[in-house]
């Protein structure tokens, strides 16, 4: 077998690891929550095989030393590997706290980024490295960045529910509304990226010329009366959310005796291992490589300031925390603040800026 | 006269008053906060808004935003601002210096306090002191306190601590420690900032940063600065032998971008190296990195090619575009009659042109005559050896030299050492701020009525739970 299909077998596991998960986390049920498990475990060891052959697929092709052969050089594959990040970080969680709870908010942030190499039409395939890319450098910098990346993504799942757990008996405070907000356009986004899986890759439906259908089955849908479906279904989502959601959480994280300490110290113990590894992989490592790629360790090119920014923000959660004494869901909102410039930093510079990090675009 | 002194006591004053605000000013953490949000906020600008780029290209990605209506208003507000060359404006350095100042003085302020703990190693504590440990146990030994001391030291070694023997009156204590000077993670850090920072200052005033283009065959002496545009002389000389780009098997994905420099000096070539993204050249302090890559025919520029003929003979010809060369050992003259830097073949063999100003593919329609006579036309194209078989032996095509230039780009840094131990200052700093902590462990053993009482107090100032475990262990090293 070739390695995108270990890959896709560990897509349909995750998926269906989320559903359980979620579905333990309302019944309580505790085959349930062994079968999903069993399904994010399986779907681990698939997708650590699926690296193993592409690396060695792409060493094959390229014939440039295993070290440089990692299979890291497009954004198909350091998705993938954000995920396997994200899954390995979320199982240890599991392992050392004993408890399942936190996989329904977990594995949804893998599984939107599995949702999004599905509809985007990414190229999977092996892309040989052109000259600045071959280079040692690439596999410790890839690496260590996504370390913390999934550092920051897992905080980020815990302050979500940690705002929900201190804010439910007051839904008209503002970080109440924030967190609502935060989750809410995070959940649609999930959904609407889904629905565009159902009606393009199930159903099969086509139009346009693009390969790239990312929300054209919702708020970019050629038919104006399914965007404004969108819109309003998004808003009475969110609605929704902000209604019941925090005693919704509330009634589920109790159940789970999850305490707001313990969320608290996952938050802080995943950023404290994200914020020096994103420092020296991201920062450091990427400086050092420009500097002898390029002639210039720092360009402010719109990655590396992004980076930075990101960076500052877990320095200012940091800085807050221990010198200025915050804590609470003021400093939780720092970490959902953090999630969103992690994303942007990763994706969204790729898609709306241009620059020299232009190797993971679309 | 006595009105003077109490006039310069109270100017004395008044700097002391000023001194002291400026000072409180920067040791505020609330500046920190402050700072690091104005930073990140006004970054976020500057990523989004094109950097030194032509307005109408900022204007561009500005109607994106704001629409096409709003945008020129808008770029002509961002470009008094600063903001399209932002990160070199006056403002953003003024941030960054209150930035660097914020973190030199907090670190100063607070440094004393720190250096207190660090430079005094761990003492037998007083009773009272033990009680505010965060961590404490309390185990009961049978036997002497001689038995006991050897193996609460057992016990201590287990955990990987080496246990310092405190004989008092009628009880002893072991202590130990580890990771004392990890204190310090937190000021190597800022320090490292500060390093790095110097670097920059210094590229900034004594190095330079530009670029050159250099044609195959030529050189230079000078290169372009990218601040001004101005000449730069290097001192010596720069020889671009040849420039190729290679490309993966099947593709026009670049694998390779080569350049065969040679730096000559007081006309004796000192140095070759072939250059590549990854491998720069460096001479004199001064650093080659390959850049970028063009295409620049001209009347000089040379077909290269290998011809061997029906008999096995082979031989190297050059000549330039319209002349013709003998095949060996016929009397076929073959004349250079067309030339395309990018010629392709579809699946179905069919030949077609594309990105006519790069040299991706480059091929040579070649004329064969005999008397006059045309034999036969052909293209040779370069990345295709199927194509150089031709009827009266092979013509490999090498190479069409003297075309194409390569793109370097030149810097001076005499501040990069600061740059690397900067890198290298962060790397411990940050390792040793959140991966290490400070663990100090108290064993006081005492008789107490025919046993022997032994208390454990213990602290950690990170990651309390792991070093309780190890407590824990330690524990029940000592019942078992
Ligand atoms: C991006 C820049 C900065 C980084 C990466 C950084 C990093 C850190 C880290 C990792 C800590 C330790 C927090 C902990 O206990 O876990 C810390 C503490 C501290 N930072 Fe920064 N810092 C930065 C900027 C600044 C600035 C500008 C100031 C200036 C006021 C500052 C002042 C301090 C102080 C006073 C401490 C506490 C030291 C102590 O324990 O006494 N930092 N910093």
């Amino acid at each position: 077998m070739e390695s995108f299909q270990f890959f896709g077998i560990s897509t349909v596991a995750y998926i269906l690891a989320m559903v359980a998960y979620i579905s333990y986390l309302v019944s309580k049920n505790s085959t349930v929550g062994v079968i999903a498990t069993t399904l994010t475990v399986g779907g681990f060891i698939f997708q650590t095989i699926g690296f193993g052959i592409r690396w060695a697929e792409f060493n094959e092709l390229m014939q440039l030393g295993i070290i440089r052969a990692a299979p890291l050089a497009n954004l198909y594959e350091s998705l993938e590997f954000m995920v396997w990040c994200v899954i390995l970080g979320y199982l240890l969680i599991e392992w050392k706290y004993k408890t399942r709870a936190f996989g329904a908010f977990i594995t949804p942030i893998a599984g939107l980024a599995l949702a999004f190499i599905e509809m985007s039409g990414m190229s999977r395939d092996l892309s040989p490295l052109v000259p600045a890319l071959q280079s040692n450098w690439l596999l410790a910098h890839v690496l260590l960045s996504f370390v913390g990346y999934a550092g920051f993504s897992i905080a980020f799942a815990a302050s979500i529910i940690y705002l929900a757990l201190t804010t439910s008996n007051n839904r008209k405070s503002g970080a109440y509304i924030f967190w609502t907000g935060a989750l809410g356009i995070f959940s649609i986004i999930l959904v609407a990226l889904i629905i565009d899986f159902l009606v393009f890759r199930v159903a099969g439906v086509t139009y346009g010329q693009t390969e790239n259908h990312i929300l054209e089955a919702t708020f970019q849908s050629e038919s104006g009366f399914i965007v404004l479906l969108s819109y309003i279904g998004s808003l009475a989502f969110i609605g929704l959310l902000w209604r019941y959601g925090g005693s919704i959480i509330k009634k589920i994280a109790d159940s789970f005796s999850i305490s707001k300490e313990m969320l608290d110290d996952v938050t802080y113990k995943s950023i404290a291992v994200g914020f020096p590894i994103f420092g020296l992989g991201g920062l450091i490592i990427g400086a050092i490589w420009a500097e002898q790629a390029w002639g210039r360790y720092w360009s402010w090119d719109p990655k590396e300031t992004w980076s930075l920014i990101l960076w500052f923000v877990y320095a200012f959660y940091l800085h807050a925390r221990f010198l200025r004494g915050w804590s609470g869901p003021k400093l939780a909102i720092v970490a959902v603040i953090g999630f969103g410039c992690m994303i942007f930093t990763y994706l969204g510079v790729n898609i709306f800026l241009s620059g020299l990090h232009a190797y993971g675009t679309l | 006269m006595n009105e003077k002194k109490e006039n310069q006591k109270e100017n004395q004053n008044v700097v002391d008053k000023i001194v002291d605000k400026v000072w409180d000013f920067f040791t505020s953490i609330k500046l920190t906060i402050i700072i690091l949000a104005v930073i990140s906020l006004t970054s976020v600008v500057g990523s989004v808004v094109p950097q030194r780029a032509e307005p109408e290209r900022t204007i561009g990605v500005l109607s994106g935003i704001v629409g096409e209506a709003f945008a020129p208003t808008a770029f002509i507000v961002l470009d008094a601002l600063g903001f399209t060359a932002m990160f070199q404006s006056w403002w953003f350095l003024t941030f960054l210096f209150i930035f660097a100042a914020n973190l030199i003085v907090c670190s100063i302020d607070r440094f004393p306090k720190i250096w207190n703990i660090i430079k005094e190693p761990i003492k037998p504590a007083e009773p009272d002191v033990l009680n505010l440990m965060s961590i404490k146990r309390e185990a009961f030994i049978k036997g002497d306190i001689d038995t006991a001391k050897g193996k609460v030291e057992l016990a201590f070694k287990k955990i990987g601590f080496k246990p310092q023997l405190h004989p008092e009156s009628g009880s002893t204590q072991i202590v130990s420690e580890k990771g004392r000077y990890s204190r310090l993670g937190v000021y190597v850090t800022h320090l490292s900032i500060i390093v790095l920072f110097i670097g920059v200052i210094i590229a900034m005033f004594w190095g330079f940063h530009g670029g050159v283009n250099i044609l195959e065959g030529t050189s230079t002496s000078v290169v372009y600065s990218f601040r001004d545009g101005k000449e730069i002389p290097l001192g010596f000389e720069v020889r671009c032998d040849n420039y190729d780009a290679r490309f993966w098997e099947g593709t026009d994905r670049l694998k390779a971008s080569e350049s065969w420099l040679t730096i000559i000096e007081d006309g004796k070539e000192v140095k070759s190296k072939i250059v590549d993204v990854n491998r720069p050249l460096r001479h004199r302090g001064i650093t080659f990195y390959q850049s970028s890559r063009g295409f620049a025919p001209s009347q000089d520029s040379l077909f290269r090619f290998a011809v061997t003929s029906v008999n096995g003979s082979k031989e190297n010809v050059e000549l330039k575009f319209g002349e013709s060369f003998k095949m060996p050992g016929t009397n076929i003259k073959v004349t250079v009659a067309d030339f395309s830097p990018a010629l392709g073949i579809d699946q179905l063999g069919r030949l077609f042109t594309y990105n006519p100003d790069e040299m991706v593919n480059p091929a040579a329609f070649l004329e064969f005559r005999e008397n006059d006579n045309l034999l036969h036309r052909q293209w040779i194209l370069r990345r295709y050896p199927d194509t150089w078989r031709v009827q009266h032996g092979i013509v490999e095509f090498k190479d069409l030299w003297k075309a194409q230039y390569t793109g370097l780009q030149v810097r001076r840094d005499p501040g990069i050492g600061f740059f690397y131990l900067g890198s290298f200052l962060m790397t411990i700093g940050l390792h040793a701020a959140f991966f290490m902590s400070h663990r100090r462990i108290w064993v006081k053993i005492s008789n107490e009525k025919g046993r022997v009482n032994v208390l454990v107090a213990a602290s950690s100032n990170k990651n309390r739970e792991a070093f309780e475990k190890k407590i824990d262990k330690l524990i029940k090293s000592l019942e078992g």
